[in-house]
């Protein structure tokens, strides 16, 4: 057992050239440390204790190190989601939008709180901070992409739409 | 004003805008193949003389950072484009990443050039995914046209730009916390001195650069540091891009002038208040500054030197407009609970008090506030980023900014409209 509690097993990045690309762009191999988690995370979806020994390994840390890094950012997830990760921006300009009938029409509808996904595994539903793009107010973000100025009714329709 | 014409966003209505062709077409890299015959210390000079002040929030003068960089010092000296955009309040950033990503580009390689930097960093907000596809796709045009690369356009100059990513953290926008984060840490700022221009990413000579700072350069270079100076008050001229959200009719991104009234802004650029409400309060800068009340707002320049006399800030010129219908103490929670999310945990004052700071607010918007509240409030601000009023200069309570940022507006809410937070008081225990 390693520090974060996980077997010393490895995870397999499939990507190796871009992990080479993103180790040959650093003066120093701890930077690639952030670039290595995104891509690990787009490839596994969420970071393992695996991940994060892979990682260790890359950058010459002790994977605590790398728990320490993963740890502080929003974006990485240490467990797996739903398909779709749907990230509703409750800072002030959206608040002020209607951000709150938003987060009303998934808990609503498809009956998950803020942190819950659903029991197909169809959607994760997140209250998240300032996306920074506040003048096009209420805005979500489905896993990478924006979907801004939405109304109840334009949001139910895009939350049908996704398998 | 009415002769200003759009600087930054002038083209950002044309199809294809984003690409070099479109770019070159309205004279982009002109500047670069002038600054590459250049000694860099003029090019300095010819910034600071420009009186450019940084965009991203604090306002310090570009060419005088700049001018930090030790003379011959045998580290290799970096740039980095903070494309963090977090501020709440703030979206122009992205606009000039998706609508003139080159001019962006063109002013990096120059700043890169004047400072003496051969690998340089955009660090983008992890969720700005788009924004990171488009940008690695305008890399790739950028080295096949020897703009990047070795022997740049044919000089002895040579440049390599990384694109990295953030990963959800509003602290690394701060440039300490972008320079730890950058090297695989936590964003944890890091006290100054030493200042990033001597030691920064990997202990190394750095300077951090706004995106909307960098994609001046161009300009500048082309039409001369007077033409800037000309623009707006001297002291921080320029033309600057306003964001405008909240609650008006045309939100969204306004070039204008500096100094450029904010009654303006709002009621001509925004097309006014929804519904025929009244204004109630505004932040002028990002969501850090205090707010103004509707009668302040009215009578204030977005100037940088103004709105500090106001005791409020420019910051990233992120303004959020409140009507008559907002509720004050519940807008005031909201503010203070991205802080209490966004604290990066290192000072213990900002930590435990922006923590403490939801509690009490949530307390009150719940009925079950005291009346000593109100005060233990101020208390908790003063500790967590002390006074409003400049002149005391009360600041330093902790190691970044970011406890100033939390405590000037959550305090300017409570002072500018005590009578709400009473009301939220249950009556039995308000004390006559």
């Amino acid at each position: 057992m390693n520090s974060n509690g996980t077997p010393n097993e490895k995870f397999t990045f499939t990507d190796r050239d871009k992990v080479e690309k993103i180790l040959s762009q650093y003066p120093d191999k701890k930077s690639a440390t952030l670039p290595l988690l995104h891509l690990a995370q787009s490839e596994k979806g969420y970071i393992s204790g695996t991940v994060i020994n892979t990682v260790g390994g890359l950058v010459d840390c002790h994977p605590a190190v790398v728990m320490d890094c993963v740890s502080f950012y929003t974006m990485f997830y240490t467990k797996p989601h739903g398909r779709h990760i749907i990230q509703v921006c409750q800072t002030l300009s959206c608040s002020l939008n209607g951000a709150d009938a938003l987060v009303d029409c998934v808990e609503n509808k498809y009956g998950i709180k803020p942190g819950e996904t659903s029991e197909d595994d169809r959607f994760t539903l997140m209250k998240v901070e300032c996306l920074g793009s506040c003048g096009t107010a209420p805005v979500v973000q489905i896993n990478k992409d924006y979907h801004e100025g939405l109304s109840p009714e334009k949001f139910d329709d895009l939350l049908e739409s996704l398998p | 004003m009415n002769s200003f014409k759009p600087v930054l966003t002038e083209h950002i209505h044309e199809q294809e805008c984003h690409t070099l062709s479109f770019y070159k077409s309205v004279d982009g890299y002109s500047a670069l193949e002038k600054v590459l015959k250049m000694d860099p210390k003029k090019v300095i000079q010819e910034v600071k003389d420009s009186n450019l002040r940084g965009r991203g929030g604090a306002g310090f003068s570009t060419g005088v950072k700049w001018g930090f960089i030790p003379k011959d010092s045998p580290k290799p000296t970096y740039l980095v484009n903070n494309a963090d955009e977090s501020e709440p309040g703030t979206f122009k950033d992205r606009l000039l990443m998706n609508k003139a990503p080159h001019q962006m580009l063109e002013g990096m390689i120059i700043a890169a050039y004047a400072i003496g930097c051969q690998t340089a960093f955009i660090y983008i907000r992890g969720e700005f995914y788009k924004e990171y596809q488009l940008l690695e796709k305008v890399m790739a045009e950028a080295y096949e046209n020897n703009l990047l690369g070795q022997n740049i356009l044919g000089s002895n100059y040579s440049l390599n730009v990384v694109i990295h990513r953030g990963a959800g953290a509003y602290i690394c926008g701060e440039e300490t916390g972008l320079i730890e984060s950058l090297e695989g840490k936590r964003g944890w700022p890091r006290i100054k001195p030493p200042f990033p221009a001597i030691e920064g990413y990997l202990q190394c000579p750095t300077i951090v650069n706004n995106v909307e700072t960098l994609s001046c350069l161009p300009h500048i270079i082309n039409r001369g540091a007077d033409w800037f100076k000309s623009i707006g008050p001297e002291k921080g001229p320029g033309p600057r891009l306003f964001c405008i959200s909240g609650r008006v009719n045309n939100p969204g991104v306004f070039e204008e002038p500096m100094g450029i009234s904010l009654n303006n802004l709002i009621f001509d650029r925004a097309g006014g208040i929804p519904d025929g409400k009244n204004l109630k309060a505004v932040f002028p800068g990002g969501s850090s500054s205090a707010i103004l009340t509707a009668e302040e707002a009215l009578d204030v320049n977005m100037d940088f030197d103004e709105l500090v006399e106001k005791g409020s800030m420019l910051g990233s010129a992120g303004v959020i407009v409140m009507d008559e219908t907002v509720d004050m103490v519940q807008a005031c929670l909201n503010i203070a609970r991205f802080y209490a999310h966004e604290s990066c945990g290192q000072c213990t004052p900002c930590r435990e008090g922006t923590a403490w700071l939801v509690k009490m607010l949530t307390r009150l918007v719940n009925g079950s506030g005291t009346p000593t509240d109100i005060d233990m409030i101020f208390e908790i601000t003063d500790n967590i980023g002390g006074l409003i009023d400049f002149s005391k200069g009360s600041f330093g309570k902790t190691i970044c900014p970011f406890g100033e940022a939390v405590a000037w507006p959550v305090r300017s809410f409570v002072e500018k409209f005590k009578d709400e937070f009473l009301k939220y008081l249950p009556q039995e225990k308000v004390i006559a």
